[in-house]
């Protein structure tokens, strides 16, 4: 913040098509998470243009913003960002009672997310009664309820182990399998290759950007 | 506002959140515990004092009377002067407009006894009108009445603490005591606010005084009392009317500073009410200090209650929440916290009062109370100031963009 502006993108031309999925990666100071955060609407452009589904993305005002970010856009983040006092089922019915979905629907709904990322059985649980793993599948289970079309997951294996990883990153596949378009933020070139396509940021421009043959994340985990 | 669900998510949010509802609410409480119990104590302390200083009726004018300081008309000087019944029907035909009652008051000692039991008390001689003069209450029986003064009976109306002197438990009504050598026969029992001293006499018709005294129509002394719609100009005025009437009736040079005295009690009156002035002004200066501090502590809750709430506003956000939503959810929450604890804080204030009552009349604080109106405005003076105190930051919270509120541990 504050008045000095800092030009971390430096002219990047990215395209993304439905159902692709898509891993950003690139060193700390890359530029990487800005772009997430432009694709996400949690950050501002000051130049260029960006449009999603069709819609030019311009000139937003915080509340078409939210609208958007409720209709199109699923969160995923390093450290998970569940409201810490809600339960599993609440915090994955929060973005459906921003699309004010009656109550009963909405814990309808959310127990369905919830048993798709295999966690029915936590619903009642707090974030602080669960592991890195299972907190990161509630926040899918979250990202997944108001059924957005672009899931943004920004280092989503970032604080958890391999193993864990692994296991967090078939669900993506799985998720991406069924059609939904996923950009992940990454700096592991191992959760990179899980991945359908990767491209490279390097000091804010695209150094690289190809389609790779994607690494099933179920081989990995035993 | 009224939305069922927005409802149900803020009482979930104060149910999962106890330790931030319990600070915010108890400051609320406090702030408004503190606001009722010193304003209530501020008026007990000036209950007190009325108590204290407006004990007798405050329309009066006291006429005594002296020995003269100038010759006069061939009179030496150092002539005592002398009431005599006349005065009082003379005054009250020259003031017909300005005088509601006159009554004299002649106070002799005389040997009091009942049975075995004697004491020495003011016996005093008084027409009806001494009764609201002094505010005399009575506690049983009746006062003095113009019957009496007519009649010259032997009728006393006797203390409080005569009445336990001489009677011990046995009901004083209707018994007879000797006055002065008289049997007089008890008509009524009074108390007076003023103190021991004054429930520690008996009042008796002042024709049946003069006549125990022989002195057939001597007064010492006058009460006038004036109508209190004259006000206090109007008081001075008559003031200065009497003592030219008097001083003329009774030769007296117009420039002698003695011969009669008249006290103005409305001039103690109006100096008493410029002191009740004075605690009325501590009393809504401590009310407005507790007010603000209250203020302050509200909005340093607030403040504290968004800045630890940044993340969740974050959050909030980034999976669809519009910043109005986020405001509307977290004013309604602060508004709910501090009406419930307001009004909690104003209850157990009034609870407090009502409990103190007189325990504290060692202390000049006697029945505190305060008006319902002056509470209930404080309160929701501090609502108000709690929702703007909380609108503030939570708007510039909910304006700061996501990820930068995410950013926030």
């Amino acid at each position: 913040m504050g008045a000095n502006k800092l030009h971390v993108l430096k002219g990047i031309n990215f395209h993304v098509k439905e159902g692709e999925m898509v891993a950003i990666m690139g060193s700390s100071g890359s530029g990487k998470s800005t772009l997430l955060n432009i694709i996400g609407m949690l950050d501002k452009l000051d130049m260029g243009s960006y449009t999603l589904d069709g819609a030019l993305i311009k000139d937003l005002d915080e509340k078409k913003a939210a609208q958007y970010r409720n209709k199109f856009l699923g969160f995923i983040f390093q450290s998970f960002n569940l409201i810490n006092y809600k339960n599993s089922l609440e915090n994955v019915s929060l973005p459906l009672y921003y699309q004010g979905i009656p109550r009963k629907i909405r814990h309808e709904k959310a127990l369905h997310f919830l048993e798709k990322v295999g966690l029915a059985d936590w619903a009642t649980h707090l974030p602080s009664e669960l592991s890195g793993g299972q907190k990161q599948r509630v926040a899918i289970a979250r990202a997944l309820a108001a059924d957005p079309k672009v899931l943004l997951a920004d280092e989503p294996t970032g604080a958890l182990d391999t193993k864990t990883s692994y296991e967090l990153m078939d669900l993506i596949q799985e998720i991406n399998e069924q059609g939904k378009t996923i950009l992940v933020v990454t700096h592991e070139i191992d959760i990179s290759k899980m991945c359908k396509r990767i491209v490279h940021l390097k000091d804010g421009v695209i150094v690289k950007d190809q389609y790779v043959h994607q690494k099933k994340a179920i081989k990995h985990v035993e | 506002m009224w939305n069922r669900d927005r409802w149900v998510e803020i009482f979930e949010t104060i149910k999962r959140n106890k330790l931030r509802t319990i600070l915010s609410g108890f400051t609320v409480a406090l702030g408004i515990f503190i606001f009722v119990t010193l304003f209530g104590f501020g008026n007990g302390l000036k209950n007190a004092f009325q108590q204290f200083f407006l004990d007798d009726a405050t329309n009066t004018i006291s006429v005594y009377s002296g020995k003269t300081t100038k010759p006069y008309k061939g009179f030496k000087s150092n002539r005592s002067i002398q009431f005599k019944n006349e005065d009082l029907t003379n005054i009250t035909e020259q003031f017909p407009k300005q005088i509601q009652y006159i009554t004299p008051r002649i106070t002799r000692s005389g040997l009091v006894s009942y049975k075995t039991e004697s004491n020495l008390y003011p016996v005093l001689g008084v027409s009806p009108g001494h009764q609201f003069a002094e505010n005399t209450i009575i506690e049983s029986g009746r006062y003095i009445s113009a019957q009496d003064v007519k009649d010259k009976t032997k009728f006393a109306v006797i203390g409080r603490l005569v009445a336990q002197d001489l009677f011990g438990n046995d009901p004083p009504l209707g018994q007879y005591i000797e006055v002065i050598g008289s049997a007089f026969k008890v008509i009524g029992v009074f108390s007076d606010q003023g103190g021991d001293n004054e429930e520690r006499m008996l009042y008796i018709p002042f024709t049946t005084r003069q006549q125990l005294s022989g002195q057939k129509d001597f007064i010492d002394m006058m009460i006038v009392a004036f109508y209190p719609e004259i006000g206090y100009a109007g008081a001075l005025d008559l003031e200065n009317k009497m003592r030219k009437y008097l001083k003329q009736k009774h030769q007296i040079n117009p420039l002698d500073s003695g011969g009669i005295y008249l006290r103005n009690i409305s001039q103690d009156l109006k100096q008493n009410q410029q002191f009740a002035g004075v605690l009325q002004l501590i009393v809504t200066f401590v009310g407005l200090g507790t007010l603000i501090a209250g203020i302050i502590g509200i909005s340093n809750i607030m403040v504290y209650v968004i800045k630890e709430r940044t993340k969740e506003i974050g959050i909030r956000k980034a999976i669809g929440a519009t910043p109005k939503e986020v405001i509307g959810m977290i004013l309604q929450e602060s508004i709910l916290i501090t009406i419930i604890s307001g009004y909690f804080g104003l209850f157990l204030g009034i609870i407090t009062l009502k409990i103190i009552g007189t325990r504290l009349e060692d202390y000049f604080i006697i029945n505190p109370y305060i008006d319902v109106y002056v509470a209930i405005t404080a309160t929701i003076i501090l609502i108000l100031f709690g929702a703007i105190a909380g609108y503030i930051p939570a708007k510039r919270a909910a304006e700061i963009r996501p990820i930068v509120a995410l950013r926030n541990d």
